[in-house]
């Protein structure tokens, strides 16, 4: 029997039996996360399902992301209805300005290698990049989670992405996601899960190696799973020495129902076990990308997919650049826009409005603690709450009518942002940066079109 | 479904994202369907929504359902009144999220599915044959796995879990 892919590992390992690409598994999970948004309706799902306990409280959290702040009675229902939930039945809710989950559960190391983890927000993928199984799902299989601790899943065939070569200076792992979504398609991926591998990505740091896996949902994918390499065992031997291995929250270590109260505090980071794919793995899918050869890129409207080269969008004037979101909202893009802008003259052009939203408030206080936040205030950055913000129209500024967005995030379907005649294009945070400071889409200055 | 479901064509095309059939900025005014119906795929069909009739199918391309895993983009769907959605291929966490809400979802070939076209869904051992009335041509559609089946006659995952107090499999 060949090989078992790291999708194969960890579900075999949750579902406490070797299962393989096409099996239907019912596995226990790690972690249930929910949003403000999808929070809602999963807990009128675990009422109506008759739930009466959450399977394990402490491995149940929710977020307040998308509606933050709320700024109508109906999202303010919505974060009460979350908040005394979570109250009532002893799992944790994040604060207004937490920031993102998915981003909030890697910040405080709630993830770990090795574990399958469910939310209901399709960019729950994102946490993929950290050697684990990490899918994004309804309201109704949220609840299921709740309640049962499980869920069930077709086990998905896996595509194998090599990343081989060398960046050139100037070229983000946002630019790499879009060469692989170009090559990949936007449903080339869909039920498949994807694993990164090759020389290229010793360079990708854990925020870029979360970008990666972050993308991969714009491709369909199920999971998008990283190595456990040298730059991972780090991140992780880093949590470690923060919590300490003596008193972390194990897996498995369920506490009864009505022990566990949530006492304000997160628990220590979690333990994580490596997985790695076997050498005779089945794939249903190779891709090879050279690094070596690639320049910025962007997605034209009205679709991720849309993949151009920077140069070819050029030109295109810019009204509002978002910086932000999942995807482009980490403190390494925000010290990059900050390098941009001072590289460019260390000012925005006239009419550009320039919209900063931290993915997280660890990412806030990352960039207060270094100066980068107030630096980009003095430029003329307008920061938000940490949240989802601006990305999908539900929180955050509303792009004027007619005008051009150019964004560090994952979606520009038509209408995405609250404003149908908006044109979104997304591209890195550098091409963000230059162009906000040319006042149209320009490459950034190492960008060899920039000359 | 013995004895077929017959219906009239309502065609979307293809990569019709989760927030063309009912944006985000909807749903945070909502969770009713009853409500969210009258802005169904609104930024692609603006007269869709208002121009829908019972017993009509819904007829899709492509990755149906691709980006945001919402929920309510089937259940906005159920509450417009339609009962199955045909597609070429549906995005995953749509299609569960249809399953789970007792919405029917069959992937088949419709590049020959036309709006306004009449449509037979017929019943069949393990996959689903669908007629059309103007081309004559039958295509077979792809029938859910027993676990999916289950939840669907079940009326949903809801309903599911708590007459069983589990998962299916």
């Amino acid at each position: 029997m060949a090989g078992r892919t790291i999708s194969e590992q960890i579900l075999s390992a949750r579902a406490g039996r070797d299962v393989r690409a096409g099996d239907i598994v019912v596995c226990a999970v790690d972690l249930v996360v929910g949003t403000d948004a999808s929070g809602p309706m999963a807990i009128d799902c675990f009422e109506r399902m008759g739930g009466a306990r959450l399977f394990d409280p402490t491995r149940v959290i929710f977020s307040l992301d998308h509606y933050a702040p709320p700024t109508s009675a109906e999202t303010r229902a919505f974060h009460d209805r979350v908040r005394s939930f979570a109250a009532q039945y002893g799992a944790e809710c994040l604060r207004v300005g937490d920031g993102i989950s998915h981003q909030v559960i890697v910040d405080r190391r709630r993830v770990a290698p090795g574990q399958l983890v469910v939310g209901a927000d399709s960019h729950t993928v994102t946490c993929g990049a950290l050697n684990l199984f990490a899918v994004g799902v309804g309201s109704s299989d949220l609840a299921a989670a709740m309640l049962t601790g499980q869920m069930w899943l077709r086990v998905p065939e896996t595509i194998r992405v090599t990343l081989s070569g060398r960046r050139a200076a100037g070229v983000a792992a946002k630019d790499v996601a879009l060469a692989v979504l170009a090559e990949v398609g936007t449903d080339g991926a869909d039920y498949q899960a994807i694993e990164w591998t090759g020389d290229g990505l010793a360079s990708f740091s854990i925020d870029d190696r979360l970008v990666l896996s972050n993308l991969a949902v714009e491709m369909g994918a199920k999971a998008a799973i990283g190595p456990f390499d040298s730059v991972l065992s780090a991140w992780t031997g880093a949590g470690r020495g923060a919590g300490g291995p003596a008193d972390q929250t194990r897996r498995g270590a369920g506490v009864p129902a009505g022990q566990s109260k949530f006492d304000g505090a997160f628990p220590a980071p979690v333990d994580g076990t490596a997985v790695r794919a076997d050498p005779d793995a089945r794939y249903v899918r190779q891709v090879a990308i050279d690094l070596t050869g690639l320049s910025a890129l962007a997605s034209a409207p009205d679709d991720p997919g849309n993949v151009l080269a920077v140069t070819e969008v050029a030109g295109a004037p810019v009204h509002m650049v978002f910086i932000g979101t999942c995807t482009g909202g980490r403190a390494s893009d925000f010290r990059e826009v900050l390098r941009v802008l001072t590289l460019t003259g260390g000012r925005l052009a006239p009419g550009v409005q320039l919209v900063l939203t931290p993915a997280s408030a660890d990412v806030e206080r990352a960039l207060v603690a270094d100066g980068t936040h107030q630096r980009l205030a003095a430029i003329g950055g307008e920061w938000t709450t940490a949240g989802c913000g601006a990305c999908c129209g539900t929180s955050g500024v509303i792009p004027v009518a007619g005008t051009t967005v150019l964004s560090t995030a994952n979606r520009n379907f038509k209408a995405r942002m609250g404003e149908p005649t908006a044109s979104i294009y997304l591209a890195s945070p550098a091409t963000c940066a230059a162009s906000a400071a040319a006042g149209r889409i320009v490459a950034s200055p190492e960008d060899d079109a920039w000359r | 479904m013995s004895g077929g479901l017959e219906g009239r064509v309502r065609r979307v095309g293809d990569h019709v994202n989760s927030d063309y059939i009912i944006a985000s900025r909807r749903k945070r005014e909502t969770l009713d369907g009853g409500i969210l119906k009258a802005y169904l795929f609104e930024a692609v069909d603006p007269g869709f929504a208002s121009s829908v009739r019972p017993g009509d199918i819904l007829v899709a391309g492509r990755n149906f359902g691709c980006g945001s895993a919402m929920e309510v983009a089937a259940t906005v769907i159920l509450a417009a009144g339609f009962t199955v959605v045909i597609a070429e291929t549906f995005a995953r966490a749509f299609y569960w999220n249809a399953v789970n809400n007792g919405l029917m979802p069959v992937a088949a070939p419709t590049a020959g599915c036309l709006e306004g076209d009449r449509i037979v869904l017929e019943s069949d051992a393990g996959r689903v044959p669908i007629f059309n009335a103007r081309t004559g041509v039958r295509v077979s559609g792809a029938a859910l796995p027993p676990p999916m089946a289950a939840i669907l006659s079940a009326g949903g995952l809801v309903p599911y879990v708590k007459r069983h107090g589990r998962l299916p499999v």
